[in-house]
């Protein structure tokens, strides 16, 4: 228990110290929104000067700070210019959607990366090893934007997979059976984009975990018993080499939550990625500001749940004084 | 092979890649700017050995394009024409690796250009521009990677040598900066600076961007090689003779980190090079007209591109081998530094 109120007071204090680096670096920032309107002859410098009043941009950095903060508690995370609204309800509807494509690859891109590092692992050096050694190596020859660009490419000629978006315009008077099949149609190049370029990474580093442990002495203890080849991996060589990967796993939450803001962005999946990069585009200071925060509180609470499983698996961390 | 055999392999290959983009204005028949309005998203042209009537020639040749009657963008062949293809031909000036000006190119043909990967909107010759490109994403790409290590090498040294409160300090911002994810980190880094620039400055512009959001990790890295380094039986006998911190830091402990230094590099180049590709993609980083393989990709943004010029997709291509490179030296370098590790 005690474990679990620490890592959440770091987390806490990580993410208030990533709030104060992003504010600092957006408020120092030459320029804001309102200067474009500044260059319009149509527009009064006076009308400029009571808009930048009203946004509050014209107040010291400190208490715009605070003023933040306190909308941040309030779910609104400051006000977007261009939308012209709470910038918190515009994150979550986007949020969502970016969540959901980075959770379902990270689990294809898991699902698939254990049985095939198990089995490289276990004909380390043969033939299907070095099959997988090449496929993976192929993979991580070609960049995610290659990768991406390609797909879609690929989409836009053979005209196999809608080209972007994540369902079509006539969604709502589907059927659910269609419904389903519409967003999987959606989904599947990015997703597969996603899952291809993280998957090199895991597969690696699964195979480098299990070949680590199928040398130890009651593994061969285990063979010895006569404990089918199935069992034998996934029972007992697998927990023995959870640890490092449930370290990775933090990890690839946060790389596919970098990748996806690209695929978002190449094949239009209306997420965080391309309202990013419009907010950057018009200068839309607190979206781009939540929109980084956002991806980080995921990115911290990706590596907070690999903690806590790590904390649940393995007993030694349990046991270490300091963890009590 | 040995690692020093395979270390040396993959350094030729990645230098003769380098070089051939170094020299881009060699390489290139034409400037990256020369536009041909006439010919607009012209698709590759090919280069033939048998002509119409089926002779064969040893010198290769091409057919000039011309646009069929009331389209915008199909072509023909105009077979009455064959236009041999010339070797170290005169063209467009260019300064050689920026400083020896020059006009002879590899290739290039008179009368009719010859456009072997077609041309873009603007009907300029999409080969000379990704070669030209290349400069500047793999500049981008090597410079932020030594602002990185630099930037890298000076905090993971201050916090692994001289340890107490700057470690503390050093190591907590380390952390906040790992706990970012990166691409959001650079585009939000990016977000804050000023949109419209000259190419010049947009190109030093991302560097700094990139190369100062990738210091975490390389500076824990070293960090701990410093650590252990300083701990040495040598470090500490050298200290015991009184030599001064400046003296031991540049003599024995920095050296020790060489190996670090040089895989991190391997690894961080082409991830560097792709940073700054998705940058100029996004349109946040170098501007039209000068290209960059990122700006160049820019195009397949619009659906006609993608649906009807393929070539425009080339660039990605372009960025392949040199990945493959970089991978292949990062794997050698890592076996090169610890031999015993890897059978």
């Amino acid at each position: 228990m005690r474990f679990l109120l620490r890592r959440l007071a770091h987390t806490a204090l990580l993410m208030f110290g990533v709030s104060i680096l992003t504010y600092l670096f957006a408020s120092l920032a030459p320029g804001d929104y309102f200067d474009e309107m500044r260059l319009n002859p149509q527009i009064a410098p006076e009308t400029v000067l009571a808009l930048r009043a009203q946004y509050q941009l014209d107040r010291p950095l400190p208490l715009r700070y605070v003023r933040w903060l306190d909308s941040v508690v309030h779910g609104d995370l400051g006000y977007s210019f261009s939308y012209n609204s709470p910038v918190g309800p515009l994150l979550w509807v986007r949020a969502r959607n970016t969540l959901f494509l980075t959770l379902t690859a990270t689990l294809l891109a898991w699902g698939l990366a254990l049985p095939l590092g198990v089995r490289s692992a276990e004909y380390l050096g043969r033939l299907p090893d070095s099959l997988v050694s090449w496929m993976m190596a192929a993979l991580l020859v070609v960049p995610d934007l290659a990768l991406a660009l390609g797909l879609l490419l690929f989409a836009a000629r053979s005209g196999w997979f809608p080209t972007g978006g994540m369902v079509s315009v006539d969604f709502n008077s589907l059927s659910p059976m269609n419904k389903l099949r519409d967003l999987a149609l959606h989904m599947t190049l990015p997703l597969l984009a996603l899952v291809l370029t993280a998957l090199p990474l895991l597969v690696r580093h699964v195979r480098a975990a299990i070949a680590d442990v199928l040398d130890a002495p009651f593994l061969l203890a285990a063979r010895g018993h006569g404990i089918p080849r199935h069992r034998l991996l996934y029972r007992y060589a697998l927990p023995a080499a959870a640890n490092p990967l449930i370290s990775l796993f933090g990890f690839s939450i946060g790389a596919l939550l970098s990748g996806s803001l690209l695929v978002e962005v190449v094949m239009s999946w209306p997420g965080l990625g391309p309202l990013l990069v419009e907010a950057i585009l018009s200068r839309d200071v607190y979206v781009v500001i939540g929109g980084v925060l956002l991806s980080t509180l995921f990115l911290v609470i990706g590596n907070l749940i690999a903690d806590l499983l790590l904390y649940w698996a393995d007993p030694r961390i349990r046991a270490e004084p300091g963890a009590k | 092979m040995t690692e020093r055999g395979k270390l040396a392999k993959w350094l030729v290959v990645l230098g003769a890649l380098h070089g051939v983009i170094a020299c881009a204005g060699f390489f290139a028949p034409y400037d990256p700017l020369e536009q041909d309005r006439e010919r607009p998203y012209a698709p590759p042209m090919k280069l033939h050995f048998r002509d119409a009537q089926g002779r064969f020639h040893t010198r290769p040749f091409f057919y000039p394009l011309r646009m069929r009657e009331g389209s915008f963008d199909q072509y023909d062949e105009d077979i009455v024409r064959a236009m041999p293809l010339k070797f170290f031909a005169d063209g467009s000036n260019y300064k050689l690796l920026g400083l020896v000006p020059s006009h002879l190119h590899l290739f290039g043909a008179s009368r009719a250009r010859i456009c072997l990967l077609g041309t873009d909107g603007y009907g300029r010759d999409q080969f000379s521009r990704i070669l030209y490109g290349g400069q500047v994403s793999l500049l981008a790409g090597l410079l932020g990677a030594g602002v990185t290590l630099l930037f890298g090498l000076g905090i993971g040294t201050a916090a692994g040598y001289y340890g107490g409160w700057r470690d503390e300090v050093l190591m907590r911002l380390t952390e906040l900066f790992l706990a970012l994810p990166w691409l959001y980190m650079l585009l939000g880094l990016r977000a804050f600076l000023p949109l419209s620039l000259s190419p010049l400055e947009a190109f030093l512009l991302i560097v700094i961007v990139i190369g100062l959001v990738g210091w975490a990790r390389p500076a824990r890295l070293i960090r701990g090689v410093v650590l252990s380094a300083k701990e040495r039986d040598f470090v500490r006998a050298a200290r015991g003779f009184g030599a001064p911190d400046g003296y031991l830091l540049l003599r024995h402990v920095l050296p020790e980190t060489s190996s670090v230094l040089l895989t991190q590099a391997a690894i961080l180049i082409p991830q560097y090079v792709l940073a700054e590709m998705t940058l100029s993609f996004l349109g946040l980083g170098v501007p039209e007209p000068q290209a960059s393989w990122g700006n160049l990709l820019a195009n397949l943004q619009q659906y006609s591109v993608l649906m009807s010029y393929w070539w425009m997709y080339l660039p990605a291509v372009a960025m392949v081998p040199f990945f493959l490179g970089y991978l292949g030296l990062a794997s050698a370098l890592q076996e090169w530094a610890n031999p015993h590790k890897w059978k």
